[in-house]
């Protein structure tokens, strides 16, 4: 109980302080241009992606060194994904969601160095990627289809008493859509990364005992790892779905 | 215990922790904005412009190689069959071609045999022919002798067995007369 004692004053836990975002040379004032924090640990992900894949693949060998050949699966894995949801069509939009993809897997996986910046933790970030693919979608699928897009609204294989029951619950769905799109990615990043950080405040408080919280961290670390690239994942895979409705309504 | 943890939220009268959730200041967000619709059109950029195409045209070039060496494996693999077939059809040339050798160089050892045969044989013919010749000159030679021997045994005999007896002509012709029965 000594040590709780001693501890006490120890306990200082500010598991949301790694979300501050700060001007990155000093200075209080944050207009909407100031570099921050967040910008450096963007570009340091920038600067991975080009070691990856332009760097990386500089060499065009016909049998890849060990990068390239990463750089080679994490194309064919974005590149088949889109295929099978999108089908053809889809390979079109390839630059796009490949751009996507590797922000959010990059950004993601960053975040977990100790004392990075996680970008994908941010409302901010996440909202605006959600509903950039939101609007894109619903203006892409508005271009292509005109006034068939609805379609996606009415079902067609339901007995048509249902229609205009499930035509409401799939508008409401419809526009719920950029709402979890954003707050699962957002909120599976800060939530991992806050329990990361309370549970290092007690490790600095509990002396010898502190083996616990260490070990629960290296677990829990183990966990965010996945988190990161299975989010990165789910977020643009359900960009490539919803993009489907676009290219293909009615099915 | 946990009664005991100051947290964040506690402790805002800090001001350089964090007070609340900094995901909803507001006040960041055009910068957040500005940054991350320069950092996504950088990449978009990198990756259309440099990084896309590149992966894409090595993994074209790998496809375009490895069928291009099937392609070939296979034209080397139906040249080899061409070839095994031309060597097949030249063993069995060949074959063909030494069995004629073959017989036409046993027809002409016979001929020679045959010949040669010929000879031996005139010549075994003549060889006995002489000797049989020589046999009955011996065969007539020793009749002759035979018939002095007996004519001269006959003689003495006579003369041994009646001394004075008969004269040589009368047993000349007894003896020729005996031989001749």
């Amino acid at each position: 109980m000594a040590v709780e004692e001693q501890a006490e004053s120890a306990f200082n836990i500010f598991p949301m302080d790694q979300f501050v975002i700060r001007p990155l040379f000093g200075g209080d004032s944050m207009t909407w241009y100031t570099p921050t924090n967040m910008t450096l640990w963007m570009g340091v992900s920038l600067v991975l992606v080009i070691l990856l894949l332009v760097i990386g693949t500089r060499g065009r060998a016909m049998v890849p060194t060990r990068i390239q050949s990463i750089a080679e699966i994490f194309y064919g894995f974005t590149y088949k994904m889109i295929e099978d949801i999108n089908g053809k069509e889809g390979l079109k939009f390839f630059p796009h969601i490949m751009t996507l993809f590797t922000f959010l897997i990059f950004a993601n996986v960053v975040g977990l160095v100790p004392y990075a910046f996680t970008t994908t933790s941010h409302a901010a970030i996440t909202v605006f990627l959600a509903l950039s693919v939101f609007l894109t979608i619903t203006i892409l699928g508005f271009v292509k289809n005109g006034a068939g897009f609805l379609k996606i609204f009415w079902i067609s294989s339901a007995p048509l008493p249902l229609r205009p029951i499930l035509a409401i619950i799939e508008v409401i769905s419809y526009f719920v859509r950029p709402v979890s799109h954003s707050i699962r990615l957002m909120g599976n990043m800060m939530a991992g990364h806050a329990v990361i950080q309370v549970f290092a405040g007690f490790a600095g408080a509990l002396g010898v005992f502190a083996i616990f919280p260490v070990v629960a961290i290296m677990a829990v670390y183990g966990l965010e790892v996945i988190v990161a690239i299975i989010q990165a994942y789910v977020f643009t895979i359900l960009t490539c779905v919803y993009l489907n409705d676009a290219l293909h309504p009615g099915h | 215990m946990a009664s005991d943890i100051v947290l964040a939220e506690a402790g805002s009268a800090v001001s350089e922790h964090a007070n609340g959730m900094p995901q909803l200041d507001f006040s960041t967000y055009p910068n957040q904005w500005f940054w991350l619709i320069i950092m996504l059109i950088s990449l978009y950029l990198i990756l259309s412009r440099i990084a896309l195409p590149r992966i894409a045209s090595v993994l074209g070039e790998r496809q375009g190689a490895i069928s291009h060496d099937i392609e070939q494996a296979e034209e080397l693999k139906q040249k080899a069959l061409e070839a095994e077939e031309v060597y097949t059809k030249a063993l069995a040339e060949a074959r063909a071609e030494a069995g004629r050798i073959v017989a036409e160089a046993k027809a002409e050892i016979q001929r020679d045999l045959d010949v040669a045969i010929a000879q031996a044989d005139a010549e075994i013919s003549a060889k006995s022919a002489e000797s049989e010749a020589a046999i009955g000159e011996i065969r007539k030679g020793a009749l002759k002798a035979v018939e002095a021997v007996a004519k001269e045994t006959a003689g003495e005999i006579v003369n041994m067995i009646l001394p004075g007896s008969g004269d040589a002509k009368a047993v000349n012709a007894a003896v020729a007369a005996k031989l001749k029965g």
